[in-house]
């Protein structure tokens, strides 16, 4: 407020400006186009930023991940089945949880009795289990209680190997099974929110340019489609298609572009009326290039706005398709496909649930707000000066 | 308005016939049949229970004698699941669903309004942004990771309650947690905006120069105002709640609707995966039709333009 006050600065510190006809109505600075405001106004929103490294991240690591480690997305071997994480050089850190050991609370009337379950629990490999006693007992049921942390590498004779994130109930390992998972995931997300875009755009566009008859009959079809639960839908179409990639894009597709069409319906509707489209239709402008220079510019934000929701509504989906059993077929992992598993396993082996329930929530929160942060960064009232 | 709920309850049962229609010729196109996997039967014992069920007729008679019975409220017999009519299936198993998705929508959208309430009084505050957070965590995070989440922390490390059992009051708490939490993070988000919207406009500015108390403000003049929008998305919470109830039940082991399903597709038991599917359109179409007719009697303005139209 000190800075500001104006009473303490003196007079002759203000010359009057002469007013010249020609120079006050000049721009000073470069205008700046729609998409640089827009651009402006989403690099200063942080939260979106992050989403956008995060989901950067993710995606390079969809692509690489998988061949960051020797092991292949199908080495199946009971012998190395539900190893628990761990990594190398990290496995030194033992509140991370990576060094390769199981470890569980055990109770029982006194010291040994729980020795005794523990030892039972883990393959009776005696001379790889430390335990630690947290309460001697007094010979009650489940008075005593111990810890006990199993070294499974090394009873299994394998020192040299690693498993980053643990291995599954069949011995394959899980960091390259969940971002393969991820890859399948996202391609199914991209390309049914393409498809989505491709059909909507064009259904929508066409009935709000064309007008008249033809709007009125595609927007009846419309309307019926709208009545129809996509859940009903997808799940009908998943039973009759052969489960895989290819069917989860397509049942997606099937419902997906009609929130689309309708919302670019509307948009167009908005625009065609404008001056500035009569004006190019006097000048005897081609309905194509009304189309792809006025019309498709107008209305791009909305449409990445809403694709931007739509990608985390087909990565749940598939998730969710895959958790109940009716989308990706084993050995191909997706997602929702580790999640049911890690759900089997939750007892004894909850890192199985957790690494990919966390990615997928990760993946999922990263969209929202980036969605959120674009839908502001295309609404010119957000805009800052 | 009468002519306007003739109409929409025409659509809904156009819209319904559609679905009952593609999903019986979906189920036709279907390989399969019923006793593929029964080799005990001889051929003839098979084609007497073929014809004995009308399955040896062709599609479009076995068709309208699926439309005849769809009207009488008869959904076909379970092809597994000891031959037990669909209808009965899905009736005993529509207690527990209900009684989830209630107690769900219920606790979600109060506790999300109240969210909302707080975020929009103490605008751009720390509490707004704790309940911004909660409210994109609410709609991100899948309810099944969610459920995972609860099961694991106060199932399994914590044991207060059991992974998954159902019969008594308890047992209801952890599946319930997980499926509000969809429609408290919906409800959060859409209270906040709209009050910050009520709260900013005209008559409020009126009823603080009269004096009102802010507590009267808020709950008379704000709250209700802000509520009007919400009965729209009351509907999509509700297909949100049934989509997620699917994995809950499945999670927690309810015998529920949705859990009845996952099974029926596991087994290929298409006259059940018909009935529920018809169950779920039917419920989605309803809700729908009472939020909008709901809609219609709150908001006056809605009313007359929807009289006149």
């Amino acid at each position: 407020m000190d800075k500001n006050n104006l009473n303490d600065l003196s007079k002759d510190l203000f010359v009057p400006l002469e007013s010249k006809e020609d120079t006050s109505e000049k721009i000073s600075r470069p205008s700046r186009t729609f998409m640089q405001d827009a651009r402006r106004t989403l690099f200063k929103n942080k939260p979106a930023v992050i989403s956008i490294v995060i989901l950067i991240i993710v995606i390079l690591m969809s692509i690489f991940g998988p061949y960051m480690n020797h092991w292949g997305d199908n080495d199946q071997e009971l012998a190395r089945a539900k190893m628990p994480p761990r990594i190398p050089v990290l496995e030194k850190v033992s509140w991370l949880g990576v060094d390769g050991t199981l470890r569980e609370e055990f109770k029982g009337k006194d010291v040994e009795d729980a020795t005794r379950k523990a030892i039972a629990r883990f393959d009776n490999a005696e001379d790889f289990i430390d335990i630690k006693v947290l309460k001697e007992g007094d010979g009650s049921r489940n008075s005593a209680e111990v810890k006990a942390i199993y070294h499974i590498y090394e009873a299994q004779n394998m020192e040299d190997t690693y498993f980053w994130l643990g291995s599954d109930p069949l011995g394959r390992d899980q960091w390259t099974r969940l971002w393969l998972g991820t890859r399948v995931s996202l391609i199914i997300a991209f390309v049914a929110a393409l498809l989505d875009i491709l059909i909507g755009v064009t259904y929508g566009g066409v009935s709000a340019f064309y007008g008249g008859k033809v709007d009125n009959i595609m927007q009846r079809i419309l309307e019926i489609l709208v009545g129809i639960p996509n859940l009903v839908i997808i799940l009908l179409m998943m039973l009759v298609l052969q489960p895989g990639i290819v069917s989860i894009v397509i049942a997606l597709c099937i419902t997906g572009w009609v929130g689309m069409a309708r919302i670019v319906r509307g948009e167009v509707l908005k625009i065609k009326s404008q001056e500035f489209v009569l004006a190019a239709r006097t000048l005897g402008t081609p309905n194509g290039t009304i189309i792809r220079k006025h019309l498709l510019p107008n209305i791009s934000g909305i449409i990445i706005v809403n694709t931007m929701f739509s990608i985390p509504s087909a990565v749940f989906f598939e998730a969710f398709l895959s958790f109940i059993g009716l989308g990706i077929v084993p050995p191909d992992a997706s997602l929702g496909s580790l999640i049911n598993s890690g759900f089997a396993n939750i007892r004894l082996y909850p890192y199985l649930l957790v690494f990919p329930a966390v990615l997928l929530s990760v993946i999922m929160i990263a969209f929202n707000i980036l969605g959120d942060g674009l839908r502001d960064a295309f609404d010119p009232k957000m805009h800052k000066k | 308005m009468a002519r306007y709920i003739l109409r929409r309850v025409g659509y809904m049962i156009v819209t319904l016939f559609i679905i009952a229609t593609v999903s019986f010729f979906l189920m036709k196109l279907l390989p399969g049949s019923p006793l593929q996997a029964d080799d005990k039967l001889s051929e003839e014992q098979k084609a007497i229970v073929l014809e004995k069920y009308g399955l040896n007729d062709p599609v479009p008679v076995q068709y309208v004698r699926y439309v005849g019975g769809l009207v009488q409220g008869d959904l076909g017999i379970s092809f597994a699941f000891d031959n037990t009519p669909v209808t009965k299936i899905l009736m005993d198993r529509l207690g527990p669903s209900a009684l989830l998705g209630f107690q769900a929508m219920v606790i979600g959208t109060i506790l999300g309004i109240i969210l909302g309430l707080i975020a929009a009084i103490f605008h751009n505050g720390p509490l707004d942004y704790t309940s911004t957070i909660i409210a994109v965590l609410g709609t991100s995070i899948p309810s099944f990771v969610f459920a995972g989440l609860l099961q694991y922390v106060f199932a399994v490390e914590l044991g207060w309650f059991p992974v998954a059992l159902w019969g008594e009051f308890q047992h209801t708490i952890l599946p319930t947690i997980a499926l509000a939490i969809g429609p408290l993070a919906t409800a959060a988000r859409f209270t906040r905006t709209e009050m910050i919207e009520v709260l900013g406009s005209n008559f409020i500015i009126t009823a603080r120069a009269k004096g009102i108390s802010e507590s009267g403000i808020v709950f008379k003049h704000g709250l209700r105002n802000a509520m009007i929008p919400l009965i729209t998305v009351i509907g999509p919470m509700a297909v949100g709640l049934m989509t997620g109830s699917m994995v809950i039940e499945q999670i927690f082991a309810i015998p529920g609707i949705g859990e009845q399903f996952v099974k029926s597709v596991m087994v290929n038991d298409y006259p059940t995966i018909m009935g529920t599917t018809l169950l779920y359109a039917f419920g989605f179409v309803v809700i729908i039709l009472i939020v909008d007719l709901l809609y219609g009697l709150i908001d006056p303005r809605i009313r007359i333009a929807g009289g006149k139209s």
